[in-house]
């Protein structure tokens, strides 16, 4: 099959989501997670765009973005302890 | 809570974010996007307001009871849009069949009952953000 040069986008794309999926649950810092969640979404949006639907990167952006301040109002409102 | 320049540029800002909220919410039915993003991004424009200015002046401009009205308003306004269809004789959330002018496509306001659902949900979704932002901000005892 031919691929165009989307296509080669799109699994430059989609390994970053892996990469970044396998980050958050190898990640301890909770936080950091956190933000890593918010780069996950910002990828999401940029495929959703690839992919010709401008409907869904609108919906991803928001809540994506909205998802990442609830979690972290939640992580700031938890303590935090050393090991 | 004491920046400056953070304070003067979400002063400049955040109105935007709001009136854009409200845009992609009254052009969903002909454009990207659609009521439920635009609601987020009305919630959010609170969201950052309380973030930034503290979360006592955010709940000063949208108390409780706004919240709570607006949150019952939004639903209710679907139910009654629909029921628009069963007095008519047709069925629920019928829009054309209940003999609603369509306009023409391609305009604001062309899609008959659907931009009117749209505004409902919009506010259902803002409210629903804001409530769920302030909750988790509540003080413990």
């Amino acid at each position: 099959m031919d691929f165009i040069a989307a296509d080669y986008w799109l699994i430059a794309l989609m390994s970053i989501l892996v990469v970044a999926s396998l980050a958050m649950y190898f990640i301890k810092n909770l936080i950091h997670a956190v933000i890593v969640f918010g780069a996950y979404s910002l990828v999401m949006v940029v495929i959703w765009l690839l992919m010709n639907t401008p409907d869904l990167a609108i919906t991803e952006a928001a809540a994506g973005i909205c998802t990442t301040v609830m979690m972290m109002v939640v992580i700031f409102r938890t303590k935090r302890r050393e090991e | 809570m004491r920046d400056f320049i953070l304070k003067r540029v979400a002063a400049l800002i955040l109105p935007f974010v709001c009136v854009y909220g409200f845009y992609v919410i009254f052009h969903g039915h002909i454009s990207p996007g659609g009521s439920f993003a635009g609601g987020i991004i009305v919630g959010l424009s609170f969201i950052a307001f309380s973030t930034i200015y503290g979360i006592e002046k955010g709940r000063a401009k949208l108390s409780e009871d706004v919240l709570t009205w607006t949150e019952s308003f939004g639903t209710l306004w679907y139910g009654i849009m629909g029921m628009v269809g069963i007095f008519k004789g047709v069925p629920f959330l019928a829009n054309k069949l209940a003999g609603i002018d369509l306009g023409l496509p391609g305009e604001l306001f062309s899609s008959g009952l659907i931009s009117y659902i749209g505004l409902g949900v919009g506010i259902r979704v803002a409210s629903t953000m804001i409530t769920i932002f302030f909750t988790l901000m509540e003080d413990e005892e």
